[in-house]
């Protein structure tokens, strides 16, 4: 009983609610960090077979490094956009919170369609999922990630439909900090492979 | 519980707590918790009966029983079954029903992601099973070793397993997530982390472990997958893949998964050991931060389970250090286990009895796991009995004695009834005796170089006897979990009424009603120290001698509406989206023409995932989102909702 301590001193002040945000972003979090060891294995497995080109296409060959550059600035920009909705939500103005939501929404999905295209143009070069190791780890860990864009865009229309509903709420649901964190991570993961998988095999 | 208000009206699942939809939509963590324990025990008589027909193929030389093909199919169920859908759902049970319980929590920080936990997991089971009626179930073994199980594209039965295992990882993760920030932020006031019951560091070195292990074999489960289905070329050695890839990706989360299976068992021992031996636990720190060292240093041992495949001196000179100096947390643990005993007022109820034998069974498997560290052992113990009869050791001998040390431990607690101690320490007898007849002579067999996986053996290599032994001690545990499934059905009329403390435990749980009311506690307990429940039935007089309390005392925090408590509402969308992430699965084994299921599947699972967050967590008609820190935010919230119609 020697530690027996009442800091907390007895009674009506203390809550026994906690911050249900403070509750969702440590969730959230934690999830983010499992994430980094999936995203982390793909790219292991990539660049083991990074040389294992099998005589098609290489890296070299095939990565078109302004094209990407400027779908990897777009991404970014949907992160600046991200905070702006954000930031709208705190000063708690809905319609430029729905502008900035669109806008991010908007420039994610340009990032898919350059992905896309970038897919397309490389399997006309000869480079398919079966094509050798190195095409189909490439594929994978670049298709890992634009699913995450992909999910992560529905979240934000999901959000754009609440908030025009109203139905956007503080404690509890989807909201824009936890979508926020997650659309930022994307990013951030992006920014790795375009590091590793494109500009560090050129 | 004196000073609890009597009478409280709790909103919430007002209508039925009975009937088969107040299971699907419960979101309350003791009743799911209850599935979790009733699912996992339904699978573990099955993947019992797989054992017992590899037993009875093995019992004589050249067994008649089985084909080559259906041992295969067992085998691998029978390790995947005892690994993904008994350990893990039975620790899940018991974290899910205990821990709010053990933090004077009134639930767990996402109470539907919960529910969603358990349906994903009943899925992947179902996902799993119903293999055996669609060709056959996965024959590769429980670690599906690429790339002999990219090889066979005829069968669908792998790729049953990748995504049967897929199905689970998400159950885990979603409840490891779930568990961390339950007890990070969840907790009574006054509850400090080093305040915390072992059980519930436990869990959260648990939660981490699986966050940061699971996904390498998900990527390794998605490329077997994707090998198999769509033509990658991950494992196809003939292309210039790498056959070592998956070795690494399982094994990196393999032996985690180990710690996964163990750790929980080593929590509710140090729960049990303290209580039944009248003393605090024996070096609580040295407790607690041996398994946060056992977390860690379980990331960096993976590779001993390679030791034959050829890595180089070494790679296999650092994994074998770093396998021995893992035993050195595990030890700790094993000495405090047996100081907390020493000197003990020590009863010998059933769940002591099992959580001594678990010390004394784990730490036979133990020593054996250390064998395996010494890589020139290991060569000749690789793949041979031996190993069978290590693992068996620390995941029945440790695991599972230790979770039935739980089950009669917190049974009451979660009935209101007493199981029957006298058939309880009849089953523990013919368990442990059953055991030990089962797996001891393995060790021998091993040694003498039988190797595993063969679905028959030839006379004269002397592997008889101990095979006909091993049989007949398989056959043992069989009754010993006879007289348990008894003692259950028994106990529901006979059992004796267990009140709310019938252990004289220590713990916050034991402090409420048995079973506990749907809100848990009617107030919440303020902690003032370790075994709280403890301290507020004992005191020490002026010699230092502990004397009872005429009544228990303690601080109890008054609810600010005590007539109001909010609990979570029932929710049918965390079983919904569980089933459509079902039908997805479904739809792509058996492609193409399955894409249009996976697509049906995928709308359902969206379906169920929109509901959810569009669904108030507390159906009330009060205001949500009740901020109490930022008034101004709730008039906001409201102003934004006029304006936006
Ligand atoms: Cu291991």
């Amino acid at each position: 009983m020697t530690d027996l301590v009442t800091a907390e001193g007895h009674g009506e002040h203390i809550s026994t609610h906690p911050d249900m945000n403070v509750v969702r972003k440590t969730a959230m979090w934690v999830f983010l960090g499992s994430e980094c060891i999936f995203f982390g294995s793909l790219i292991a497995t990539f660049l083991l077979y990074r040389t294992e080109t099998r005589g098609g296409p290489t890296a070299k060959e095939l990565f078109d490094i302004p094209f990407t550059s400027a779908s990897s600035f777009i991404l970014l920009m949907s992160s600046l956009t991200m905070v702006l909705a954000h930031n709208a939500r705190e000063r708690r103005d809905p319609r430029q919170l729905r502008i900035w939501l669109l806008a991010t929404a908007l420039l994610g999905s340009t990032f898919l369609a350059g992905q896309a295209f970038e897919f397309t143009e490389f399997a006309h070069e000869g480079l398919k999922l079966t094509t050798s190791p190195f095409a189909s780890s490439f594929y994978v860990a670049t298709g890992f990630h634009g699913a995450h864009v992909a999910v992560g865009v529905l979240m934000l229309l999901a959000l754009l439909f609440m908030s025009m509903s109203g139905r956007l709420r503080t404690g509890e649901g989807m909201n824009v900090e936890l979508v926020g964190l997650y659309w930022h991570f994307v990013d951030v993961v992006w920014i790795v492979i375009f590091t590793v998988v494109y500009l560090l095999q050129v | 519980m004196a000073t609890v208000a009597e009478v409280t009206e709790v909103h919430a699942p007002a209508p039925g707590h009975k009937g088969l939809w107040s299971w699907i939509t419960t979101v309350d963590h003791k009743r799911i918790g209850i599935l979790y324990l009733w699912s996992a025990l339904l699978f573990f008589i099955v993947g019992g009966i797989e054992a017992l027909l590899i037993r009875l193929q093995l019992f004589t030389p050249n067994g008649e029983i089985l084909s080559a093909d259906a041992y295969n199919q067992l085998f691998t169920m029978h390790g995947t079954t005892m690994v993904f859908l008994v350990v893990m759902p039975l620790a899940s049970g018991f974290v899910n029903y205990l821990l709010p319980l053990l933090l004077g929590a009134r639930d767990v920080a996402f109470p539907r992601l919960n529910a969603f936990s358990y349906w994903v997991f009943f899925v992947g089971g179902v996902l799993l099973y119903s293999s055996f009626i669609l060709g056959g179930s996965p024959d590769g073994g429980w670690f599906g070793y690429a790339p002999l199980s990219t090889q066979v594209p005829e069968y669908v039965r792998m790729d049953f397993w990748a995504v049967g295992l897929l199905t689970l990882g998400v159950a885990s993760i979603a409840s490891s997530a779930n568990f961390i920030a339950t007890i990070l932020t969840m907790r009574a006031p006054g509850m400090t982390l080093m305040r915390m019951p072992v059980f519930v560091w436990m869990t959260l070195v648990i939660s981490f472990l699986l966050l940061f292990s699971l996904p390498t074999i998900t990527v390794g489960l998605f490329q077997v997958f994707f090998d198999r289905n769509f033509g990658t070329l991950f494992y196809e050695t003939a292309a210039g893949a790498d056959p070592l890839l998956w070795q690494h990706l399982f094994w990196l989360f393999g032996h985690p998964e180990v710690y996964v299976l163990i750790l929980p068992a080593m929590g509710i021992v140090s729960e049990i050991l303290p209580v039944f031996s009248r003393k605090p636990l024996f070096g609580y720190s040295f407790v607690v931060f041996s398994g946060i060292a056992i977390g860690f240093m379980g990331f960096g041992v993976w590779s001993h389970h390679m030791f034959t495949s050829g890595m180089g001196p070494v790679a296999e000179a650092g994994f074998a250090i770093s396998t021995m100096m893992i035993a050195v947390p595990t030890g700790i643990k094993i000495f405090n286990w047996i100081g907390t005993t020493w000197g003990g007022r020590i009863r010998l109820t059933t769940p002591m009895l099992y959580a001594l034998a678990f010390i004394a069974m784990f730490v036979i498997g133990g020593l054996s796991g250390v064998t395996h560290s010494i890589v020139p052992a290991d060569t000749q113990q690789h793949d041979s009995y031996y190993v069978v009869a290590h693992f068996h050791y620390v995941l029945f001998g440790g695991a599972i004695l230790g979770l039935f040390a739980g089950i009669y431990y917190w049974y009451p607690k979660m009935s209101g009834r007493m199981l029957s101690e006298r058939l309880g320490k009849w089953q523990f007898w013919i368990t442990l005796i059953g055991f030990n007849l089962t797996f001891l002579p393995m060790h021998m067999l091993g040694l003498n170089g039988m190797p595993r996986r063969t679905y028959r053996y030839d006379e004269n290599l002397g592997f008889d006897l101990w095979n006909a032994v091993a049989t007949i001690g398989g056959f043992v545990i069989a009754l010993g979990v006879l007289l348990f499934v008894i003692n259950v059905i028994w106990s529901r009329r006979h059992g004796e009424i267990a009140g709310d403390d019938p252990w004289d435990a220590r713990t916050l749980e034991w402090a409420t009603s048995s079973p506990p009311p749907e809100h848990n506690f009617d107030q919440v307990p303020l902690v003032h120290s370790r075994d709280d429940f403890w301290h507020r039935k004992y005191t020490l007089d002026a010699e230092g001698f502990l004397q009872q309390r005429d009544e228990p005392v303690g601080d109890w925090i008054p609810e600010a509406d005590p007539e109001h408590i909010h609990m979570p509402s029932p929710s049918y969308y965390p079983a919904l989206t569980a089933l459509g992430m079902g039908i997805v699965g479904y739809g792509v084994l058996y492609q193409p023409a399955g894409f249009i299921v996976a697509a049906i599947g995928a709308l359902v699972l969206m379906w169920g995932a929109f509901g959810w967050s569009m669904e108030p967590v507390t159906r009330t008609p009060e205001p949500m989102a009740h901020d109490d820190r930022h008034p101004e935010l709730e008039a906001a919230a409201a102003t934004e909702e006029v304006e936006s119609e």
